[in-house]
């Protein structure tokens, strides 16, 4: 049955996830972060009573809320596409995945758009107190929408807390808190919210700065300056303190991404990191070409010391981890791909036996599903057996866009850092303005956040490639099967939909910017 | 305390939750009847601005009552999510983009150089009034009239038409149900301005639109149950699980369950009642009435469609792929972990309320919405 998927549905399917889940990410970022940055203006509004506090916060609220229409717009296609594109999926996971989706509505979302409300129309029907309270809880309500959705991602990456049923086929849920609380989906939530914090700052600060190099709004953009670049300096702090503990969870968890990230093909003691490299395909090794870097800059034994702590720890490449390693009691992949194969089959089996309503066999077909040991030589690899007779390679993620993602997004990081913690000195000795290349490179700035934002997705989600479930169901099993035209059709207009959008959101923007702040 | 309870407990509990949800959904609904008027009743710009912000105000309950309706069964009953997304793609995805369309029209609309005119997301919320109302109408038939899909061993979904549910959307059995939410939720849009709106000539069309619409709700309605009641329905053997087709089968279940038919008629009594006390008098609160028969309908059609050894997703095509509350649902686990999060739902309902009623203390007129300045305008 698998077999007869055809790799054009899988591709195109990929694709229009991608599509839409890159798309609804443009948005959500920013206003995960500025939310927090209007609640914290409006509170000091509130405590000082100071009305160009109230411009300020009303201005950054506007800009908020043209990003949060189309984030709530392209957030409903995502929950509809796990049911309509990847329905084998759903089905499979459902028991555990189902479950975050649904707290997420119903204590996120409706926390979210019930202040949203108050927010946005109760500046002079409620209580400056009860509308300040609404702006801080429309914020808590964005980022409690980011854990759910973010804890339900960190199990696909490393699926915890579970057991499979052989009865119904699936995973089903044996720990909420092994769930909820895997380092993984706590590591995942802060990085994604503080680098989320990180954008926003970076945007504030650009869009003053293009208020100071036209000189005006003046003291608001000075303002909303220091706002942006305390929050900047805390959230480009912590994005690369996770940012670390990811890259080390990473290493532990998914061996494969992380050699694909690092591009390292030969598993190695003291492994060099490479800083900056440009890369071209090798196809001299027929069948198996790879990357390799045309130049690249390296500091000895780093990658070994990052994720040990010792230069001498033994990172696995590539070839370690499909052909094996004995030395370093790494199995090979056709080894797991048997193992995996044999799980299959005995859940076929199983399956027969029951229909049969052969009692003997059943029962001794179940009681391998019941040995632990049985479960961590062969069910722990139930993924790859959808693997048998297939190639090897299928196998390995794209090294060249999980390389590339990876230390774009690493050196952004050490920019924003850079910049933010000047914006904030030269801020805080009100100097912040005088030097016009300094307010040139804060406006150019503002893209490079979202480059960051989505490399970091690029890497988490085409690292874990070929599965969905990582180790345990490929994507090729987790297909709806539809015709490939169908899907191509929706993806078009997907495309065409978003593009429109985005033009009508890009407008509005710049001429909400150009407009300022309202006039007293 | 929800560990105590059995698998099959917890399976109906969540079934109730979940049409609760469903109920609400169609009550909210009122805002896409209501943007389906953006023409007939907004004649002028201004008229036009104001009922798009009254709907404005609450489109977003709507929406999310919608996403979370949609997360709650996949997170209790996910084989049901697998089967009827990836099965009915068409349908959905049709449903999708009446909302997709939906959220950025509202804050787009009236804001300077949007791209594409606010005539346009005007058509948008249009739009999304007739083909998310008539749509979900129809998708939600399919509980009692049933699909042609199958399933395989591991569950996963072959629908049997090149359609993909399109085709049970011409059906006319769930047409009339399609219809019948389309001019439900068209009432409850005008019973919402009713409540709202202050301003005379607005107010006048809207009663005279009352009527015109009452009647074809009432028709399709009328059409919608007496079908039901007539044919056949999918019985599931309690003992065995095996489906069949028993005739009259809905009957035989409201017949059997005394309280539905209780709810159901005090429902269709509380709708009506609203909006003949609309017709007879001016008075704003015809919304409340008709609202709680709303739910109280749509939560006995849930009830007669899941309850009473009903599969609630049958399919037409292979009886025994249909499924039944017991087979398609989450593990008792999960069910017992979402138990404690529904705890949640009467706080959420509370301050849902207190905000509702802090936004809503004045009629929303003319100056409202030109004033500018201090309200946030779409
Ligand atoms: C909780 C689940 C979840 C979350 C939070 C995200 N994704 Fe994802 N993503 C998936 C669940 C998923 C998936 C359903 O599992 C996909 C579809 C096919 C696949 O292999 O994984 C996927 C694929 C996928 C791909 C295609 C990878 C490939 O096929 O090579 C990209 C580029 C992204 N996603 C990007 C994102 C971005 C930018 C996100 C930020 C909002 C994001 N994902 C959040
Ligand atoms: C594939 C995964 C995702 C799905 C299924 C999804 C689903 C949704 C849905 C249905 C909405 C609309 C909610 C409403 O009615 O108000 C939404 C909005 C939102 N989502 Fe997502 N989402 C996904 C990824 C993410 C991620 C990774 C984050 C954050 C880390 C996130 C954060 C938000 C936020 C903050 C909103 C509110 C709108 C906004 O602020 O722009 N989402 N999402
Ligand atoms: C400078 C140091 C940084 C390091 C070492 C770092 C490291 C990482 C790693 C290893 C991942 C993959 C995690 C996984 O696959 O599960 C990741 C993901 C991600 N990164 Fe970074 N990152 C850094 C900076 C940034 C910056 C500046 C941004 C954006 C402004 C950012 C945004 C993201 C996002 C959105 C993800 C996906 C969510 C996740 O998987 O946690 N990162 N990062």
């Amino acid at each position: 049955m698998i077999e007869s998927i055809d790799t054009s549905l899988i591709d195109w399917s990929r694709a229009q996830f991608a599509l839409t889940a890159m798309f609804h990410w443009i948005f959500v970022p920013l206003t995960l972060g500025l939310s927090f940055i209007i609640a914290f203006m409006e509170t000091i509004y509130v405590r000082t009573g100071n009305e160009e506090w109230k411009r300020i916060t009303r201005f950054w609220m506007k800009i908020f809320g043209i990003n949060f229409a189309i984030g709530v717009s392209t957030g409903i296609i995502l929950e509809f596409e796990f049911g309509t594109n990847w329905s084998n999926y759903s089905w499979f996971v459902g028991d555990i995945f189902g479950a975050p989706l649904a707290i997420e509505g119903i204590m996120a979302f409706f926390m979210e758009s019930t202040f949203i409300a108050v927010m946005f129309f109760g500046w002079n029907k409620v209580s400056k107190r009860f509308h300040l309270a609404s702006t801080w809880l429309t914020a808590i309500g964005a980022n409690l929408s980011a854990v759910w959705i973010l804890v339900a991602n960190a199990w696909m990456q490393n699926p915890v807390g579970t057991m499979f049923n052989p009865e119904t086929a699936r995973n089903e849920m044996t720990n909420f808190w092994d769930v909820f609380l895997s380092d993984m989906a706590v590591n995942k939530f802060l990085h994604t919210i503080t680098s989320s914090f990180l954008l926003a700052s970076l945007v504030v600060i650009g869009i003053s700065a293009y208020f100071l190099l036209r000189n005006k709004h003046v003291l608001f953009a000075k303002r909303s300056t220091v706002v942006g670049s305390v929050f900047g300096v805390i959230a480009a702090l912590v994005t690369i303190f996770t940012g670390d503990t990811s890259a080390r969870m990473v290493a532990q968890k998914q061996p494969m991404k992380f050699a694909a990230m690092e591009a390292l093909y030969e598993g190695q003691t003291h492994a060099p990191l490479v800083v900056i490299g440009a890369m071209r395909t090798d196809t001299t090794r027929i069948p198996n070409p790879r990357e390799n870097f045309i130049f690249k800059f390296e500091i000895p034994n780093a990658l070994s010391y990052m994720v040990f702590l010792t230069p001498s720890g033994f990172v696995p490449g590539i070839t370690d981890l499909v052909y094996g390693n004995e030395e370093q009691g790494i199995m090979p992949y056709s080894e797991k791909i048997d193992r995996g194969a044999e799980a299959i089959a005995t859940l076929k089996d199983l399956k027969k036996a029951k229909d049969r309503g052969d009692q003997a066999r059943y029962a001794s077909l179940m009681a391998k599903f019941d040995n632990n040991e049985w479960m961590g030589e062969h069910y722990a690899h139930f993924g790859y057996g959808y693997y048998k007779n297939r190639p090897l390679k299928e196998l390995i993620p794209n090294v060249k866009l999980n390389f590339y993602s990876f230390h774009i997004m690493v050196i952004l990081g050490m920019h924003f850092l850079i910049l933010t913690v000047i914006a904030l000195y030269l801020s805080l000795k009100n100097k912040w303005g005088n030097h016009k290349w300094l307010l040139w490179v804060a406006l150019l700035t503002i893209p490079l956040p979202w480059v960051a934002s989505q490399a970091g997705w690029v890497l988490a989600e085409v690292g874990r490639q070929p599965w969905v479930v990582y180790e345990l169901m490929p994507t090729i099993s987790a297909v709806t099967r539809l015709s490939p035209g169908a899907v191509q059709l929706t993806f078009w207009i997907f495309l065409a939909t978003f593009t429109t959008l985005f033009i009508a959101e890009i407008k509005i923007m710049t001429t909400q910017i150009k407009k300022g702040p309202e006039e007293k | 305390m929800f560990e105590n309870l059995s698998h099959l407990a917890l399976q109906q509990y969540w079934f109730v939750i979940v049409s609760l949800l469903g109920a609400l959904l169609v009550f909210l609904m009122f805002v896409q009847g209501g943007q389906t008027f953006i023409f007939s009743i907004g004649k002028t710009k201004t008229q036009r601005t104001i009922i798009v912000n009254t709907l404005g105000r609450k489109w977003e309950f709507t929406f999310t009552t919608l996403v979370t309706f949609g997360g709650a069964f996949f997170a209790s009953f996910p084989l049901f999510y697998a089967t009827s997304f990836g099965g009915a793609y068409w349908v959905w995805m049709l449903i999708l983009f009446a909302f997709v369309i939906q959220a950025v029209s509202y804050e787009y609309r009236s804001k300077a150089s949007n791209f594409l005119g606010q005539k346009t997301f005007d058509v948008f919320l249009f739009t999304n009034g007739l083909v998310g109302t008539v749509l979900i109408g129809t998708a939600v038939a399919t509980f009692f009239s049933g699909s042609q899909f199958s399933l395989n061993e591991m569950n996963s979904v072959t629908w049997e038409t090149n359609t993909r549910g399109l085709e049970a959307a011409l059906n006319p059995f769930n047409l009339s149900l399609g219809l019948t939410v389309f001019f439900l939720s068209r009432v409850l849009g005008l019973l919402y301005f009713m409540n709202t709106i202050e301003h005379d000539e607005i107010i006048e069309r809207t009663k005279k639109q009352l009527f015109i619409n009452a009647v074809p709700f009432v028709v399709f309605f009328l059409v919608f149950v007496i079908w039901l009641m007539l044919r056949d329905g999918y019985a599931v053997d309690p003992e065995t699980g095996i489906v069949s087709l028993e005739p009259f089968k809905y009957w035989h279940n409201l017949t059997e369950m005394p309280l539905v038919f209780v709810m159901l008629l005090t429902g269709v009594l509380g709708v009506l009642g609203g909006i003949a006390w609309s017709l007879l008098k001016t008075t704003s609160n015809g919304i409340w009435f008709s609202g709680v028969g709303t739910v109280l309908v749509v939560l006995s059609f849930f009830f007669l469609a899941g309850f009473n050894n009903t599969a609630f997703y049958p399919s037409s095509y292979d009886l025994q792929s249909s499924l039944t509350i017991q087979n398609s649902s989450s593990s008792k686990f999960t069910l017992v972990t979402m138990s404690y999060v529904s705890l949640a739902v009467p706080f959420i309902l509370a301050y849902i309320a207190y905000a509702w009623r802090s936004i809503n203390n004045k009629k929303i007129d003319e100056t409202e919405v030109t004033a500018g300045e201090d309200t946030h305008i779409y």
